[in-house]
């Protein structure tokens, strides 16, 4: 029996592979779907936050099917001190109609998005690693997977197989990313009934608080996250790896340090925890993106390192990314061209897209975050504008002015001077707007 | 929260044979750092005195690929578990 032919494999059902399986499959297209969890979703984590606009763009009003949690109405910026907090906080009701984001869980809305790839014609394959490519001289004719007689042929493998991707390396495109190229993240889910979410977080039925965290990391450049689900909270930290192969703190320690915060504990008080997850989240930014497109291949979302850390955006990229792949398969099934040339039109089509865009504009941020100013920003920092903060607004017979001075010198001393300050402002205006 | 109450809330489908392998535990004897013993957010490595070895509890791994990366000497063999086998998250 002659190995099963496809026009595309995918490799990976997160929301790059099952996005572009999905445009490829409603297209008439012969796609399989490959995926190596016990269901699609079953190894993935995020934050999370899911934004209405990149999914909108391929499955109209997604929202009235999909599994989301609570649809963000307040987002909020929390700088920690040891026992207080500097907060910044934005609400609108222009957030609710239509929403702009969600809060979501990937082991439930991967199922449901690989399912519509399903439902238009994507050929699942679950439950099988794809463990190499197949070539014939340069070019990827199809994957080579763990299930007996597993090898599977196509004109062109998409690989979407999130951020460790073994098949990315196989192909040489890229080597291992480096400690610094990648941050790990730590996640609880944390089960708390809804009215008592709604009571501590001001919101209504169905809407929910994203809470973005810096300081308390343990001295590490990193973000924490607390966001409201319906009956559950996702509370969690990333921290740079090369920071964590310095400072022997374990990742689940850095953890605690930002659950046993008084401000958050009052949040999370009574949570029972009902996951513990860890996930790498691709951080290197524009310079660590891997070439995306050669001869019968293609490459989307984390595994081409998509991810705005600024903005949280990863999910979004990779929803797109999957989305112009697979629409550069369909044009090139047309045309029966599955050359580099011709999959060329899909890496043209990311650097026209706010992928290229975006990643370029925060190009710089990388190298501040592992340079030697991390332990400032993440560390010295956000205490110093706590105890600023702390002296501004304490009436104490003491004269604004003076109060002015101290905090602007609690400021400066952690910054080590006045250039010190002026330095690493520039610096990270740069990292912003490269 | 100790990390045996969090890996319990942790759903598995346990692969019988490893898809963690340290390449060369001669390494790791003389490794300055042993890294590995905290970096892992499942506490998979660890250093056995006695038998002078690094013990892999590979039953534990949340297969987030920091193992692969962090080890300073490119030691640590990391393969996916056989599909369908390994964490399956109920949350995500």
């Amino acid at each position: 029996m002659s190995a099963p032919r496809f026009d595309a494999i995918v490799v990976g059902a997160g929301p790059a592979g099952s996005v572009a399986a999905y445009t490829m499959a409603s297209q008439g297209m012969r796609v399989a779907l490959i995926e190596r969890g016990e269901f699609p979703g079953a190894k993935n984590v995020f934050g999370g936050v899911l934004y209405r606009k990149p999914l909108e763009d391929i499955l109209p009003e997604f929202w009235k099917e999909a599994p989301l949690e609570r649809k963000v109405v307040e987002q909020r910026l929390w700088v920690l001190g040891k026992d207080s907090v500097v907060s910044l906080g934005y609400r609108s009701a222009r957030f609710k109609e239509p929403p702009n984001a969600w809060t979501g869980q990937r082991a439930k809305f991967d199922a449901w998005l690989a399912g519509k790839a399903e439902r238009a014609g994507a050929i699942p394959i679950y439950e099988t690693v794809a463990t190499s490519l197949i070539r014939d001289g340069d070019k990827v004719v199809g994957v080579q997977t763990d299930r007996e007689e597993g090898d599977l042929y196509a004109s062109v493998v998409i690989i979407a197989d999130g951020v460790n991707s073994l098949l990315a390396k196989s192909l040489g495109v890229h080597r291992e990313w480096k400690p610094d190229q990648v941050s790990l993240a730590v996640k609880e889910v944390l089960a708390l009934p809804k009215d008592v979410i709604q009571e501590r977080f001001g919101v209504e039925e169905g809407e929910g608080v994203t809470i973005e965290l810096i300081g308390e990391t343990c001295g590490m450049a990193g973000l924490g996250f607390l966001y409201t689900n319906q009956d559950t909270l996702s509370i969690g930290v990333g921290v740079m790896v090369s920071d964590l192969q310095k400072k022997k703190v374990k990742p689940y320690q850095v953890l605690d340090s930002i659950k046993q915060h008084p401000e958050i504990q009052r949040l999370i008080a009574g949570g029972e925890t009902k996951e513990y997850a860890a996930h790498l989240i691709p951080e290197g930014g524009f310079d660590a993106m891997p070439p995306l497109s050669g001869d019968g291949w293609m490459i989307c979302g984390d595994a081409a390192q998509m991810v705005n850390a600024a903005h949280r955006e990863g999910t979004d990229l990779a929803m797109l990314s999957g989305r112009l792949a697979g629409e550069t398969a369909v044009a090139c099934h047309a045309t029966g061209d599955w050359s580099a040339g011709g999959l060329g039109a899909y890496t043209q089509a990311v650097k026209e897209s706010i992928i290229h865009r975006d990643l370029k504009k925060y190009r710089g941020l990388h190298s501040l975050l592992s340079g030697p100013q991390a332990e400032l920003l993440f560390g010295a920092l956000p205490q110093a504008l706590n105890d600023a903060a702390y002296e501004m607004l304490s009436v104490d017979g003491e004269s604004k002015r003076d109060k002015q001075k101290r905090a602007a010198a609690l400021l400066r001393e952690a910054a080590g001077g006045t250039a010190g300050l002026i330095g690493i402002g520039w610096r990270g205006w740069r990292a912003m707007n490269g | 929260m100790s990390i045996e109450n969090r890996l319990y809330a942790v759903r598995y489908r346990v692969d019988d044979k490893s898809h963690l392998t340290i390449r060369d535990q001669a390494v790791c004897q003389t490794c300055p750092t042993r890294a590995c013993e905290w970096f892992c957010p499942a506490d998979v490595y660890a250093w056995d005195e006695g038998e002078g070895r690094i013990l892999v509890a590979y039953e534990n791994c949340l297969e987030c690929g920091t193992c692969r990366i962090a080890c300073a000497e490119h030691n640590i063999e990391w393969t996916y578990p056989t599909g369908g086998y390994g964490i399956a998250y109920k949350f995500g």
